[in-house]
């Protein structure tokens, strides 16, 4: 299986402190990967490396034969990396399909000239993105949720609605923070199952930060466990389930003498 | 449009606010305009217009009807073309006087064209523009050099009117100049956005301040500008050919030839800008509406996520700068040609904070509530309050209150501060909030930043 995303001695100082140590990390295509570790492991500051948010320090991150280290995020996110947040940031004031659509915005074309004159190529194409948006709300389980402004959507919902959007960004890779942050175990089990389907029916990428280790253990194919910013294990779940220098990052020296 | 996506639209908040009770609303707006208008002019007329509103709100659904929902703007731009055939034989509205002149109509639209500019800046991309009088400078400049004497050392004619063949400087058609004015108000508006766009915030306000400030002074400076004369400093640049239509037109189907020579200029004054207004309209609506749109506003919720979207920052913002300062610049350079000159002293910094203020007060991102508050605004400062000085100088009300009476528009810009001031206290979204913008300003839903994007 080739590799989707390389990234090769990725760190990030700020300041005086190390929050991510030159970590060597890869994703094959079409597997889903978690990223774990204690907070403050430097997951997330890991994950805005990847996004574009932070420029690395030092190291170089490939994405699908693409140099992308230090690429502003909607270059990177043309490239085919769709994410979500750990703190839900969606736009509060826009509608559900409003919201996809923005995520679809590298995908549409047309500038100022093209949206006030309004030929009817745009007309169609507003249509048809209109209608991939609704498609999509129902496939992330927003039926009729289209004209709900999205700060009214319940907590489960807003969640659904970040994947939603995410993927209108027609992504080949698919960063989650944190997806099952507050959602309680029945629609934990639900998410999980949506995130295999992603993968089996859309040929989708996943890496993922989560806490969850029922989630993590339950469909991931590879583990990365950091800690204090460096990559300290590497593999299966089962794998990094033994060990001995995961469960002593997560437990104590203790723990394991 | 598939069948489902239509039975979700049918559901739509929209939808049911329209649908609260015909006869409730109508007796909202009909039965207070029968009081004021009774007690202002004739019970008659009041009576009349009241029975009017009350029957057009109440009587059709217009929603319901074809082409409904276009009976209300029509209806509305037929009364603004129709209004100075019937101006002057309105009523006297009490304290406010007369309604306004044709003369002050034409400021007005110009207004609400930069304000509907400046909106596109503010209300929809979210980025505080506090220098937008250059843009409008940049407009009245440009129609100054190219349609008036000003280059003498150059003859060029290019359908300019109401000017002999042999004189001297750029004569060009004033409608040209309009769009001319427009290009070079938004060239100005990426050469000052792609500097100081990568600011956020408070930071942008200050440095587009800066840029309010320098423009009036390259005005009244650049009548020697490293040795070329470019704005003629503090005399400005006048006179200014006027609009027209040209002497084959005039002669072929009676068009004016040109506005000055006829002998209802004002009236063609008011019509063109009222056309002009049209078009901005037209333009930021379907700007709103669009893509372009749609990112704008996503940046103005959160910049962060925007960017992960794919949503290029620079770019779009820049977009929404040049696209204000475009209409801006058209809005300048019409200024120029109605007022037959340009005078560095009309872009003073207050003049940013009065079209700020306009778009503030009507409610930022949405077009009607902007266009309320720019006429409001520009009545009040052209006509407004100088009707209300007298009434309150005739009526006593002075000398009750200030043993004295008083010049009202001499306190104008801290009568626009009151109003500022009880606007963000009662109302901070504005008269007509758009429907996202209210539930920010009420539910505070306006989380501060995480992390920023920076490229450092």
């Amino acid at each position: 299986m080739a590799d989707l995303l390389t990234a090769v001695g990725v760190r990030k100082e700020f300041g005086g402190l190390v929050a991510v140590n030159d970590v060597d990390f890869t994703i094959p295509e079409r597997t889903i990967v978690s990223l774990i570790g204690p907070n403050g492991a430097g997951k997330t500051t890991f994950f805005n490396m990847l996004t574009g948010v932070y420029k690395p320090t030092a190291g170089q991150i490939v994405f699908d034969g693409h140099d992308v280290t230090g690429k502003p995020p909607h270059a990177i996110t043309q490239r085919g990396i769709g994410r979500t947040f750990q703190n839900i940031r969606l736009f509060q004031s826009m509608t559900s399909l409003e919201n996809v659509l923005v995520g679809m915005h590298s995908r549409l074309k047309g500038g100022v000239l093209r949206a006030v004159i309004k030929p009817p190529s745009l007309k169609r194409e507003e249509i048809a993105a209109r209608e991939k948006a609704h498609d999509l709300l129902e496939f992330c389980g927003l039926r009729g949720r289209d004209d709900e402004y999205a700060r009214n959507l319940a907590y489960g919902d807003q969640r659904r609605l970040e994947v939603a959007r995410a993927l209108g960004t027609e992504p080949k890779l698919l960063l989650l923070d944190e997806p099952t942050a507050g959602m309680n175990p029945q629609e934990t089990a639900e998410f999980t199952a949506f995130v295999s389907k992603l993968r089996e029916e859309e040929g989708l990428t996943v890496l993922m930060i989560e806490h969850d280790m029922r989630v993590v253990m339950g469909i991931s194919e590879r583990v990365t466990v950091l800690d204090y910013g460096e990559k300290i294990s590497e593999g299966t779940p089962q794998e990094v389930q033994r060990d001995e220098r995961v469960i002593e990052a997560y437990l104590g020296t203790a723990a394991v003498s | 449009m598939a069948p489902g996506i239509q039975a979700v639209r049918d559901s739509t908040p929209a939808l049911k606010r329209q649908t609260m009770p015909r006869a409730k609303r109508a007796a909202i707006v009909g039965i207070p305009a029968f009081f004021v208008l009774a007690v202002t002019g004739s019970a008659s007329l009041g009576l009349i217009v009241a029975v009017l509103i009350f029957g057009g709100l109440y009587i059709p659904a217009w929603n319901t009807l074809p082409l409904g929902k276009w009976i209300v703007p029509l209806g509305v731009i037929l009364l603004a073309v129709l209004y100075p055939l019937y101006q002057p034989n309105l009523f006297d509205v009490v304290v406010f006087g007369n309604f306004p002149s044709i003369d002050t109509g034409v400021t007005m639209m110009i207004f609400i064209m930069m304000a509907l500019g400046l909106n596109i800046v503010v209300g929809y991309a979210g980025l505080l523009d506090l220098g937008y009088v250059a843009f409008y400078a940049m407009g009245a400049y440009t129609v100054a050099w190219f349609a008036s004497q000003h280059f003498s050392n150059v003859n060029v004619h290019v359908g300019g009117v109401g000017v002999a063949p042999d004189t001297p400087g750029f004569h060009i058609s004033i409608w040209l100049v309009l769009i001319i004015a427009g290009v070079f108000a938004t060239l100005a508006g990426i050469l000052i956005g792609f500097p100081t766009l990568r600011l956020r915030g408070d930071y942008l306000a200050i440095v587009t301040l800066g840029f309010g400030e320098i423009m009036p002074q390259i005005a009244s400076n650049g009548d020697n500008l490293f040795g070329h004369n470019i704005t003629n400093g503090p005399q400005g640049i006048n006179p200014i050919d006027p609009p027209g239509f040209g002497n084959t037109l005039h002669n072929a189907v009676g068009l004016p030839s040109d506005y000055l020579s006829s002998t209802s200029s004002t009236r063609l004054f008011y019509w063109t800008a009222l056309f002009l207004v049209l078009v901005t309209v037209f333009c930021t609506v379907r700007l709103r509406d669009s893509r372009l749109g749609r990112a704008w506003i996503a940046i103005r919720e959160d910049e962060t996520a925007a960017a992960a979207m794919g949503v290029p920052l620079m770019r779009t913002k820049t977009w929404a700068y040049a696209a204000g300062a475009f209409f801006g610049g058209v809005a300048g350079a019409y200024y120029g040609s109605f007022k037959g000159g340009t005078f560095p002293g009309d872009f003073y910094f207050n003049i940013s904070i009065f079209i700020l203020c306009m778009v503030i007060l009507g409610g930022m991102g949405n077009v009607w509530g902007v266009i309320v508050g720019a006429a409001f605004l520009s009545y009040l400062n052209q006509e407004g309050l100088a009707n209300i000085g007298a009434w309150m100088n005739a009526n006593g009300v002075s000398d009750f209150v200030f043993r004295k009476n008083i010049d009202v528009p001499l306190y104008t810009s801290g009568i626009f501060g009151v109003i500022l001031v009880l606007t963000m206290l009662f109302r901070p979204e504005g008269l007509i909030p758009s429907s996202r913008r209210k539930a920010e300003f009420h539910e505070g839903v306006h989380d501060e930043p995480l992390y920023d994007v920076t490229h450092e």
